[in-house]
């Protein structure tokens, strides 16, 4: 059978899976449609987190980043995973406590003001608005090559499923959804990496074969080579970076705080019964995780060194099929600068002849690698459930965003529980609407477009949330200010140095040799000064508020989530 | 201050303990070994890794995996202790 009848076989039955589930558990309540009754199971609920997370940027672009990046796309697999050390530790168990539904909830009781409330609902709609337009962009990159339509028919495809499934189920409808979509996911990565580990070194652990010798019978290591290969052409040692040790460090810490922040994460935490469970399952995400963000590294090594074995100085015309079917997508592009009909990929902007994006190098790598056709079709079911899983969990904080936080808690405090789960119906649909449109016309490709949403993240919530857990006396007018002065900063900076707004800027111009990526983490920084300074000249906050934190710290009781 | 106050008060300290020695041990696989000191530690080589790269693309995660595990293994044990475990 050829690749495009497995694609449709595979991407069909996968289909009817997810909608199979959603309408076997659709949500009756608010309760099932925010947290999806909270009942959820320790590790369904880490299952759910793991796809939630892995996104199309951990899913397409991220081995593809890391195979361009070598050592510098090292900020990605640390700053997504080490993320979930800070959440178990600092936020997931207290929040889980607190049990209300959403992160503004937390936010507007905490600080005692439907100003903060206010502020944490914009900050929520910025960052999932951010993060959600890649995910449509994924979607679309996905359906153009697989299933040859063009990505602007991909996305609105891709729009259609999720909205059915996300209005539909709600929290409960994805949560399910989303255990299958991570076991799809996790197998799709897996199958491909573990017969592309065989085939270069023998070892059919990826993460050790990265580490291990070639199997051409030279002894050389792996590694070893690809640095060789890499220096050959003028780039930098794959093992060695190109950007400053501080751009690194300011990168992965906002990725990291960034991931903590994330409303969409966040929330999983309040659909498991006890502090207990929370803790548990955010241990269970993250290994779940884990098995993918060890992977990808090793899957990076062994595509580029693929790829410079295939392409390198090899006559243009005797390009395997997969070539050509990637310039037919725009994603991989062949110009022949010196007309000598070989394929020179070098460092030298002036003579490298071909452009490549950095999304095929996962979605290719079975190609490229020779492997069998329902291989490469699995990978096209796992990129879409790895989008998919994670557009889903931001419609929800979105949805629940204008209906829980908006409507029923500042505009129309006593509408019912049925007219309120239309509202976050209604809202989900506006934003599926919204996110397709950015998935059209999208800002930047979709790894550049997510990096971001974590510095808004991490400028925003993380410091309000923290210091509402462990700073007992941090006050509304602290954490206010502290969220909006963190927030505009990074966003100034972003549109500043990524769209040239505000005059606009060159790397030379950057603060301290920070990129736009990792200037989240000064922005949070300006956010915990900003807040501390502020509480210095403003009234403590009341005794009921005190008492409310003491008893979020004690695990026990933590009762069911509730909205009121 | 009360029994029970005092009770959670203690419970809050032994708590933040944790926290701080396991997120030191978090900052020194990921920022120590993974970014500031890999250059030093790249001249140790296991296997084709060179030690730095390691830590900053495999070794801090797996170390992630286990704080976590850790940290539920202190806490139910410390939950156990003040009788705050359900």
């Amino acid at each position: 059978m050829s690749v495009q009848t497995w694609t449709y076989i595979l991407v069909g039955i996968t289909f009817a899976l997810y909608i199979g589930i959603a309408i076997y558990s659709r949500a009756g309540s608010t309760k099932d449609f925010y947290v999806a009754g909270g009942g959820v199971s320790p590790l369904a609920n880490g299952m759910a987190t793991a796809a939630d997370w892995m996104s199309a940027a951990s899913f397409i672009s991220m081995a593809g980043i890391i195979s361009f990046a070598g050592y510098d796309g090292s900020v990605y697999l640390m700053g997504w995973t080490g993320g979930y050390v800070l959440l178990a530790l600092l936020l997931a168990p207290y929040l889980r406590k607190f049990g209300k539904f959403t992160v503004p909830d937390f936010i507007g009781d905490r600080y005692y003001s439907k100003t903060a409330r206010i502020v944490a609902v914009i900050c929520a709609l910025i960052v999932s608005f951010t993060y959600v337009a890649g995910q449509m962009r994924g979607v679309g990159v996905v359906f153009s090559r697989f299933l040859q339509v063009d990505i602007d028919t991909g996305v609105i495809i891709g729009m259609i499923i999720v909205l059915f499934y996300a209005v539909l189920g709600g929290m409960k409808g994805i949560t399910y959804t989303q255990v299958a979509q991570y076991c799809v996911l996790i197998f799709a990565f897996m199958v491909p990496a573990i017969f592309i580990s065989i085939q270069m070194t023998g070892n059919p652990i990826p993460q050790l074969g990265m580490g291990s010798t070639l199997n051409d019978g030279s002894g050389t290591f792996l590694l070893d080579k690809l640095d060789g290969l890499s220096t050959e052409l003028g780039f930098n040692e794959y093992t060695d970076g190109s950007k400053s040790i501080t751009d690194v460090f300011a990168i992965t810490l906002a990725l990291m705080v960034g991931t903590a922040g994330l409303p969409h994460v966040i929330v999983r935490f309040f659909t498991v019964k006890k502090v207990k469970d929370a803790r548990k399952s955010a241990g269970l995400a993250l290994l779940l995780i884990a098995i993918l963000y060890t992977t990808a590294p090793a899957v990076s090594v062994f595509a580029k060194t693929n790829l410079i074995n295939t392409v390198s100085n090899e006559e243009y015309a005797n390009m395997p099929v997969w070539f050509k079917n990637w310039e037919e997508t725009g994603l991989l592009a062949f110009d022949d600068k010196n007309e000598d009909g070989k394929i020179q990929y070098v460092a030298d902007k002036n003579k490298n002849e071909l452009t490549i994006d950095n999304d095929i190098m996962v979605l290719a790598n079975p190609e490229i690698a020779d492997l069998p056709a329902w291989v490469i079709a699995l990978v096209a079911a796992g990129g879409l459930a790895a989008a998919l899983s994670t557009a889903a969990g931001l419609l929800l904080v979105i949805s629940a965003s204008v209906s829980h936080d908006l409507v029923k808690k500042v505009f129309k405090p006593n509408i019912s529980d049925k007219s309120e789960l239309w509202v976050a119906r209604g809202a989900a649909t506006v934003a599926v609407v919204i996110a397709g449109y950015f998935g059209i016309n999208p800002p930047g490709f979709v790894a550049a477009v997510v990096a971001l949403a974590f510095g808004l993240a991490a400028a925003s919530f993380f410091p309000a949330i923290v210091l509402g857990i462990f700073y007992k006396k941090m006050n509304k007018e602290g954490a206010i200010s502290g969220m909006v002065v963190g927030i505009i900063l990074m966003l100034f900076y972003m549109t500043k140095f990524k769209f040239g707004w505000f005059g606009g800027g060159t790397e030379a111009d950057w603060w301290f040799g920070i990129s736009p990526e990792g200037f989240g983490s000064i922005a949070m920084i300006a956010n915990f000064i900003v807040a501390i300074i502020v509480l210095q000249f403003t009234p403590e906050p009341p005794e009921d508020v005190q008492e409310i934190v003491e008893n979020i710290r004690i695990p026990s009781g933590a009762g069911e989530a509730t909205g009121h | 201050m009360s029994e029970k106050q005092k009770k959670a008060t203690a419970y809050w300290k032994e708590n933040v303990r944790y926290l701080f020695i396991l997120l030191v041990i978090w900052f020194v696989v990921s920022f120590g070994a993974g970014i500031l000191f890999k250059d030093a530690l790249d001249a140790i080589k296991i296997g084709g890794f060179k030690l730095g790269f390691w830590f900053a693309q495999q070794g801090s995660i797996y170390v992630f995996v286990i704080l976590i595990f850790v940290y539920v293994r202190l806490m139910n044990k410390l939950d156990k202790k003040y009788g705050y475990n359900e």
